[in-house]
Parts: structure tokens; sequence; C-alpha cells
């Protein structure tokens, strides 16, 4: 039953299938069952009951608010939930319990979802693989899948079970962890650089990024204010725009969000394919770039192609400077945000009280990892008077030209464009940290920051499973404000593509069959 | 709520009032002084008394001036804006930098903005931006001030304003200081440090309050015209409502940039002197320092580039331990508002929603008479003594009973007004009332003057009658005998009394 599209247990719910509660109850159990993936921080489940038993009664009374009415949601812990702890993954905020709720929390639960908990990440959300967070990595349900055991046990025999496990990608690994292993049928993230997208391609869910602006940020504990957008991880795309159409419209606690109003949609299943003109940007043949990523990228395009869409080849040419001009704005807007947790309003305080300074020095150093104090000094060198015109005025003249590039394709006709969403599939927490999680950032984000840069929505469907049985997924970026295109189109490659079903066995419960395994028709 | 939320903050010691001060002046700080030559020659030549017939010196003053706007709500957030309200007591999430709090601007912020720029004849920029100012300060709670560094809401205007001068102080000249310009800026909280205990206490109901920044061009050359600019500018904002601008209430804080040099040559070093919080000590804080910084100079020293506070008790101005020549804020543009966009009706889009925009036409159409056309007005309707037009100005509520009473009174307007400036007012001065709180009504002024103007009494009784409304009975008996002499004793002085008493409290 926790299997299914958030559409259909929707559809099961007003049938009287299954009740809220019930539905609220296997969840929660099924993420204690799953708690070694340490996808949750916290697990609220007395309100989530609570809430489950009063959406039962308003199904009982026939009066539900919505689609979303009983719906086993998580959010992560970079978002201000009232009364539930809120951490961002920092001492700095563990404790932290905020008198209010993010917009888009407000709004799920206005529609009657249900709250199970707040989902792991990397420390104030900066990271690509959920692992620098202080409550430790969150692990990839993969690792532990029928498709992934058997190809790893081809490979190697002398590993053992417990270190060769994935990592999730991030910085939204708890969201993509859950949606993935079934312990909620959405979750939302947040994505400033495809903290969304790259957890959801190595989780096997899809991903969105909405366009800035759309969805309010309202409550999302900032990384990078000009770039930072609620992503929203499910399923499949359907359950993506049904989230999206609870969550877009304009905030006035939000400057920034747009005035005109959302119309939420549903989407067709048909396109008319012809009328398509997919756009393949060269520059995504990037260094790094897996042969069987390529190979699945450029399938894709053909199965396009095929359906009698017009594919062509497109330039972004200022691709290459994105990485480096991204470091600079993020680090710069991360030094700024972050001078709020000084341990004076709330948060981590040291005891160190010598004097002011002495407390705000300590406060700092033990509250935030190395790696958000590593992004607090550059972002502060950056600023600094006699550098400012050399990195961030530049970087924001560049991030210009990044977000021309896509103003220019799209002005020549191209609908979307399709590009790869990660490098390659997910690789071991031991691999992964090889690498220091500044390099993994930069690497990591390659395809998905630009989108970022220039505002775009993105969203990342899983299409098909590596050699070592690991999903990998595709992005789709669309023209601003033009998320039912986009998804439309999404849905479209969804369905050609058929992603098998993660194949959860042995680590959780048995009772429940092993899904249907749909073998893929195209990729396969 | 939010006040729970907040631990009442118990800092160890730093406990220098300079350091709050210089804090709450906000981004003033680090502004050049303009480069260029002196505007013109009617500079003061000021020595120290006693000093050898050198070359004079003449001192440029320059002013930063931070006033509060006048507002239900603050800046960026809807809590509620009061003076003396219980600390922490009108803060809301945003107020106190809560994670995930953004900014949302306050309409009636920019159009206060908008109507001071245009009184001070400024362009209004029909774009604006804000930015980020970074320092840590605890009652700087988010560690930055929201403000408009880059491109701020108001740009290039002019104040004129006036000032006795001459031997005897009887001749009124009008001068002019650019304006540099206006920009909107969050205020801070206020800090308490309380040195028995050692910690600060931190009230953040101030912070996120709307100010107005306002640069003046360092074109002034005395205390005497920056005190009478900053009193003009006072009235001009009272006038429009745009700021209360008390300074007693902080909602008017004053720094001056202070530097001399001989004629012909470069500017000297400024100093900055902060603390002004008085109308009073303006004059005197900045004249202190011209005087400084000629001894200093003429002893051989040097000025130092540092920022000084006025001790109104010394009367003198002291250096502020600072590590303000360090600081670098760190400016950034704010990511969570967009740029401030005005219309005028020609740019103005259709269907628009008039609650979202501001037009800057329709609030140039809606300015009230400002000061100096008041004043004007007042010279050409009463043929009074342009002097007494700005007397008339100065005071709170003086015009309108001025007014009330030519209104009501046969006596030549030229008369009336010596009646109030010399005997009222001079009265009101000495008792410390203000115009509203007077003894004497302006119906009761204007029936004494018309019995006057008749013929019917005295100059001297007039003044009597005056003196007895304003409390002092002894001159009652006065008027007694005056009534007996009149009426030779034809009449009871116990009933004289009782009507005069009567009659004198209606």
């Amino acid at each position: 039953m926790l299997r299914v599209s958030l559409r259909e247990i929707s559809a099961a719910l007003k049938e009287g299938r299954v009740s809220p509660t019930e539905l609220c109850q296997r969840c929660l159990s099924f993420i204690k069952a799953t708690k070694f993936l340490n996808a949750y921080i916290t697990i609220a489940e007395d309100t989530a009951l609570k809430q489950a038993e009063e959406s039962e009664e308003r199904y009982r009374r026939g009066q539900i608010l919505g689609d979303l009415d009983g719906i086993p949601v998580a959010v992560k812990d970079n978002f201000n939930t009232a009364g539930i702890e809120t951490t961002c993954a920092s001492n700095m905020l563990k404790g932290y319990i905020p008198p209010y709720s993010a917009t888009v929390v407000q709004k799920l639960l206005d529609q009657g979802a249900v709250l199970l908990g707040k989902t792991n990440l990397d420390e104030f959300a900066m990271g690509s693989g959920s692992t620098d967070g202080i409550f430790g990595p969150v692990r990839n349900p993969w690792s532990y899948s029928r498709q992934y055991r058997e190809k790893s046990v081809q490979n190697s025999h002398t590993e053992n079970e417990d270190s060769n496990w994935l990592v999730t990608g991030g910085s939204s690994g708890g969201s993509a962890a859950a949606v993935s292993s079934f312990t909620c049928f959405a979750a939302l993230g947040s994505d400033t650089g495809g903290s969304t997208r790259n957890p959801a391609a190595h989780c096997g869910v899809v991903g969105l990024k909405p366009t800035y602006g759309l969805i309010s940020r309202h409550g999302l504990i900032p990384l990078v204010n000009s770039m930072d957008v609620p992503g929203i991880l499910t399923r499949c795309v359907d359950d993506a725009a049904i989230v999206l159409g609870v969550l877009a419209g304009h905030d006035p606690k939000d400057s920034t969000t747009v005035q005109d109003p959302f119309k939420p949609f549903e989407l067709t299943s048909f396109i008319d394919a012809s009328k398509l003109c997919i756009g393949i940007p060269k520059e995504y043949h990037a260094p790094g770039l897996s042969s069987e990523t390529l190979a699945l990228w450029s399938k894709a395009a053909d199965l396009f192609e095929n359906a009698g869409a017009k594919v062509i080849e497109v330039s972004l040419p200022h691709t290459r400077y994105s990485i480096i001009c991204y470091h600079v704005l993020c680090t710069a807007e991360v030094a700024s945000n972050m001078a709020r947790f000084d341990g004076l309003e709330y948060g981590h305080r040291s005891s160190m009280d010598k004097s002011t300074e002495v407390m705000y020095a300590a406060t700092r150093r033990e509250g935030f990892n190395d790696v958000v104090r590593g992004r607090i000094l550059s972002g502060n060198y950056f600023l600094l008077k006699q550098n400012y015109e050399t990195y961030f005025i530049k970087a924001q003249k560049v991030r210009r030209l990044i977000a021309n590039d896509f103003v220019n394709v799209f002005r020549n006709g191209i609908d979307v464009l399709l590009t790869p969403t990660t490098l390659s599939d997910t690789i071991p927490y031991v691999e992964f940290i090889k690498e220091d999680n500044r390099t993994r950032s930069a690497q990591d984000d390659i395809f998905t920051q630009a989108a970022n840069m220039a505002g775009l929505p993105a969203i990342t469907v899983p299409t098909a499973l590596s050699e070592k049985g690991l999903p990998i997924g595709l992005q789709f970026i669309g023209r601003a404000f033009q998320e039912q295109q986009l998804l439309t189109v999404a849905k479209w490659f969804e369905n050609q593509v058929k992603f098998p079903m993660i194949q959860l066995q042995g680590m959780m419960d048995h009772g429940h069959t092993v899904c249907r395994h749909q073998k893929s028709a195209f990729f396969s | 709520m939010a006040a729970s939320i907040l631990r009442r903050s118990l800092l160890t010691p730093r406990c220098r009032a300079g350091d709050v001060a210089a804090l709450h002046s906000g981004p003033s700080r680090r502004r050049a002084q303009a480069p260029g030559p002196i505007a013109s020659g009617r500079r003061a030549a000021n020595s120290p008394a006693g000093e050898r017939g050198v070359a004079p010196w003449v001192a440029v003053v320059g002013l930063e001036i931070h006033a509060q706007i006048s507002s239900n709500s603050k800046l960026f957030s809807g809590s509620q804006v009061q003076f003396a309200a219980p600390p922490n007591s009108l803060v809301s999430f945003f107020d106190a930098s809560l994670p995930g709090t953004l900014p949302a601007l306050n309409r009636r912020c920019v159009e206060a903005a908008v109507m001071t720029g245009l009184a001070l004849n400024c362009s209004i920029n029909k774009k604006s931006l804000f930015d980020r100012k970074h320092y840590f300060y605890a009652d700087l709670p988010a560690g930055y001030q929201i403000t408009q560094q880059r491109l701020p809401v108001a740009v290039n205007g002019s104040l004129s304003y006036s000032l006795c001068v001459g031997r005897k102080k009887n001749q009124m000249v009008t001068r002019t200081v650019r304006i540099k310009q206006i920009q909107l800026e969050q205020d801070s909280g206020k800090s308490l440090h309380d040195d028995i205990r050692s910690q600060t206490l931190i009230d953040l109901n101030r912070a996120g309050v709307g100010l107005m920044e306002v640069v003046m061009e360092p074109e002034m050359s005395s205390g005497e015209e920056a005190a009478a600019a900053v009193r003009e500018l006072q009235l001009i904002l009272q006038t429009l409502g745009s700021s209360q601008a008390i300074m007693a209430e902080g909602q008017l804080r004053v720094d001056a940039n202070v530097s001399v040099h001989h004629p012909g040559e470069a500017y000297g070093v400024r100093t900055e002197v902060k603390n002004i919080n008085s109308a009073r000590f303006l004059a005197r804080a900045i004249d202190y320092e011209i005087q400084r910084q000629i001894k200093e100079l003429e002893n051989g020293g040097t000025v130092m580039n540092e920022t000084r506070a006025f001790d109104f008790k010394l009367g003198c101005t002291i250096p502020m331990r600072d590590k303000e020549g360090k600081q670098d804020y760190r400016f950034m543009p704010e990511p969570n508002l967009p740029p401030l966009i005005l219309y005028d009706t020609k740019s103005l889009p259709a269907n628009t929603n008039h609650q979202q925009v501001v037009n800057i036409d329709w609030i140039r159409e809606r300015l009230p008479d400002l000061p100096s056309v008041r004043r004007v007005k007042l010279v050409e309707q009463y043929g009074i003594l342009p002097e007494h037009s700005f007397t008339l100005l100065n005071e709170d509520g003086l015009m309108e009973f001025f007014e009330s009473v030519v209104r009501q009174t046969q006596m030549n307007p030229k008369k009336v007004i010596g009646w109030i400036l010399n005997d009222m007012l001079g009265y009101l001065k000495q008792h410390n009332l203000k115009v509203k709180e007077s003894p004497v009504s302006s119906l009761f002024l204007a029936d004494l003057l018309n019995l006057l103007e008749r013929g019917t009494i005295s100059s001297s009784a007039a003044k009597q009658v005056m003196e007895i409304k304003k409390g002092n009975q002894k001159v009652l008996n006065k008027l007694i005998g005056l009534v007996q002499r009149t009426t030779r004793g034809r009449v009871d002085p116990v009933l004289v009394k009782q009507i005069l008493e009567k009659r004198l409290s209606q």
C-alpha cells in the first residue's frame, strides 16, 4: 500500500480503502523499520497521529480539505515547522523549536497533509551528499535494493554489507531517501544548486525545482536567497504537479514571489511530440560524465526524435563559468545569512562569555561545522571592499550571462532542455568522503546549478538503472514559469522509460509483497 | 509572543556609551568628505581668541541626520512603532531575525521618504535598491542592517535655512545646503549596559523601525549654521508628518563631520561628532570641535580621523574608543527585496492596483505648504517682520494661535504679534510651557486686545490682566485699585474682585 503514488493513495483514502490514521501509523512504523537510513532527524509521531485523526474526522464528515488530506509527507529540516524542532542538521540550531511554520509547510497542513517528520540534510544544506550534518550521513535506500545487491555481489564478494552503502546525494538526501523508501508520499526539499534534483536522481525519484519566485521561501532557512527554491520530491511527475499546485502562488511574506495568480494544472498523458522542440546543450558533455549516463542521455534524445520531436543541439556558452561563479555568489550570501547566528536571540550559545566578542566567536566556532565556517570565511573575503568588484560584481555579471544563455536558447524556439542530472550513478560513502565537501559540491552541482543561476524550473526524472543496478536520472529545464509544459514533457518521458521500482528486501517489512517489477521497456 | 523567545540577553560588559551610539548612527561613518572647491566666500573665519594674527581658519561642516519615520509599523515588518513601550514588546519574528523570516517593505515608509525628498527638492529615483551592511552588534540581531547604499530613494536636493547674523544678531540671512541623498534604512535595537552586574540588556522594540538618513554636503561652516539647517529640516519633517523629529525621543539624530583648513588650501582631516541628541547642544558641539581642531593645529598637533562624542555635561567632544577605522561593512545587495520601483503619472502602468504602487506625482500634488512658504505668506498677509514669521513657525502651535487672535480682533496684526511674542511667549518660555499649555487662550487675548484697541482699557491694564490670567494674583489687587480709581471709589471692592475673578477665569 505504501508503494503507490500520492495520486493513488489519495484515491484510496477517498474511497475509504484506507484511513488516514492507518496510513499514518503504517508510515511511522516503516520509518522506524528503516531508521538505519537516517533519513529523518525528527519523527513528529504525536502531532502526525493527531493530524491523521483530524483528517479521518474530515473524511468521515465528507469535508476534506483537498487532495493532500490525510497524506503523509516529510519536510527537510531547513523549513520552519511551528512547535517541531528545526535543526538544519547543525549544532547551531539543535533544540531550536520555531514559533512559526514556513509558508510551504503551512500550505501542506492547510490541505490536510500529515507531517511525519523532518528529514536529514547537509548542515545548512551545504553539501551534495547528505553526509555533512551533525546527525550523520543519510544512506541511500538503493544500497539495500535487490537490483543493487545482486550486481554488487557479482562484482565483489569481499565487501561487507555495512561498508559499501551508498550516499543519497544532497543536500536533500533525507527527503529523497524518505520518498524512495516509501516512508512518505511526498517530501519537501530545497534547491539552491541542485540540492533537490541531485539526491532525487541518486535515489530514483522525481525531483522538481520550480521557477524562482513561484513558491514562497518564507520560513525556509536560507542558503542563498537569490537561488533557493523549495523543491518537491515525489515518486512520479503527476504527484509533483499535485504538490506544486498546492504550494505555488504569491506570498506577501516573500517579496520575491510573483504576483500573478497560479492555476494548478493536471497533466495530460498525450503530447503532440511533433510540436515539441528539445534542446541538447553541448556544453553538458562535461568531463567526468559517465559513459553510461552519456549513453542514456543520447538514447533519451533519440526517444524524443523518434516520437517526432525536433531535437536540436544548442549552446549555453557560459556554462563552464557557472560553478566558480556560483561559488562566489553562494559563499557571499552564506556569509551574510549566517551572521544572525550569534547565540543571542536563539540557537546555540557558548558558555565562554568573557566578552560579547568572545561569546560570538566561540558560539560560531562551536555551532558551525568546517564546511559552513569555510564558506563564511570565503564569502566575507569576496565581500571585502577591496575584493567586491573583482569577485562579487564580476560573478553577478557572469550570472547574468549564464541566464542570458538560456534566454537566447528559449528565444530560438527551444521548449525544454534535456540534460543529465548527475555525472554518474551514486557511489559508496567510503568513496564519497575521499574528496572534501567543496570539491564534491563543485562536481555534483555541475548540471543542476545553472538553472538556479537563471531561476528556471527544472525536473529530474528517474530514467534507468546503471550497470551497478543504481538509478540514473535525466533533467529537463524549462522556460521560466512554464512548469506545465515542463512537467507535461517530463510525464511523457516518464511514461516511455518505465523506470523500475526499487525492490527493497530483507531490511524492511517482509509482510509487504515486493512491488511489481516492471521491466524497463526502452532502456533495458 | 516574540518577546518570550528572546532571552533577556545577559552579555558581559563592554559598557561604553559611545560604542552604542556609534552603532545607532548607522552607515554614516564611512562616507568620505566631499572633495571639491569651497562653495562660497561666505564662510565664517574662525580663530581662537587670543591667537596671533595668522591666516584665518575656515571650518567645514557636513551633517548626516537620521530621522525616524512616523509610521504605525516598522520598515520591513508589521510590528508596531511606539516610544517607551515595555522592552521587547514590539518585536516580530523578523525583527528578532528568526531564521527564515523575510523583509516586506512598508509602503508608508516609502511614501514618507518620497514626500521628504520632494520637500527637499531632491530628484526621486524611480528605481532604488536595498543593501545589507554587516557588522556584529548585540542590538543588530541579523548581523546586518538593510539600507540603501548604492542607489538611494532620493538624491541631489537642497535645503534653505535662515539665521540671524551681524553684531546684534538682527540681520536675517538665508543659506542653502545641498542634500546629497536620502536613504531608507532600518534602525537598530537598544543596548542597555548594566555596569554593576556586568551585563548588557537588549531591547529590540526599535529594531527595524524605518529611518530616513538625510545626508547634507559639507557646506556649512559653523555650529550655528548647522543648528539652523537642522531646525529647518525638523520643521519640514514635522510639517510633512514624515517624522515627528523629536530629538529628545531620538527621532532625529545628528552626526556632524567637522574639519578646518586655511582658505585656498586643501580640506583638513575631518572628525565625526556623534551623540548629539539635542538641538541645544548641536551648535555647541560643532563649535567646540572647530575650536579644538584649530587649537590642535596651531599648537603644532594634528587632527586625527576619528569619531568623537559630545559630552553635554563637560561641554566638550571626546574621542570614542572604536575600531571603526578597521571596519569593513561588506556591503551586499539585499537579495530578498526586489528593486523599489516608483511611478509618476506618466509611467504608471494601466490597470495597476493603487495599493501596490507609489505615485510620485500624487504625493507631490498633496504636499502641504512648507515652512518657507508659510513664512512668506505670513509676512505678506499680515505685514509682520520676516524674523517674526520664523518665531511663529518655530514654536509648535504659535502660528495657529497668532492667526486665531488676528481673526478675532480688530487690532493690526503687526501690533498683535508684539503682544504674542513679547508678552505671551516670553512668559511661556520663562515657565517652560508649550503654546498649547498657555493659560491665556487666543479668545481671551483677542478680547483683551479689542478692549485695548477701543480705548476701553490702557495698555498697562491689559498687561496686568495678562499677568493675572497667567496666575499672578498680586496683580489682581492692582487691578481692583485701578477700578476703584476709575470709579472714584463708588463700587464695592469685594464685588469688583468677584466680578474680575469671574471674568478672568472664563
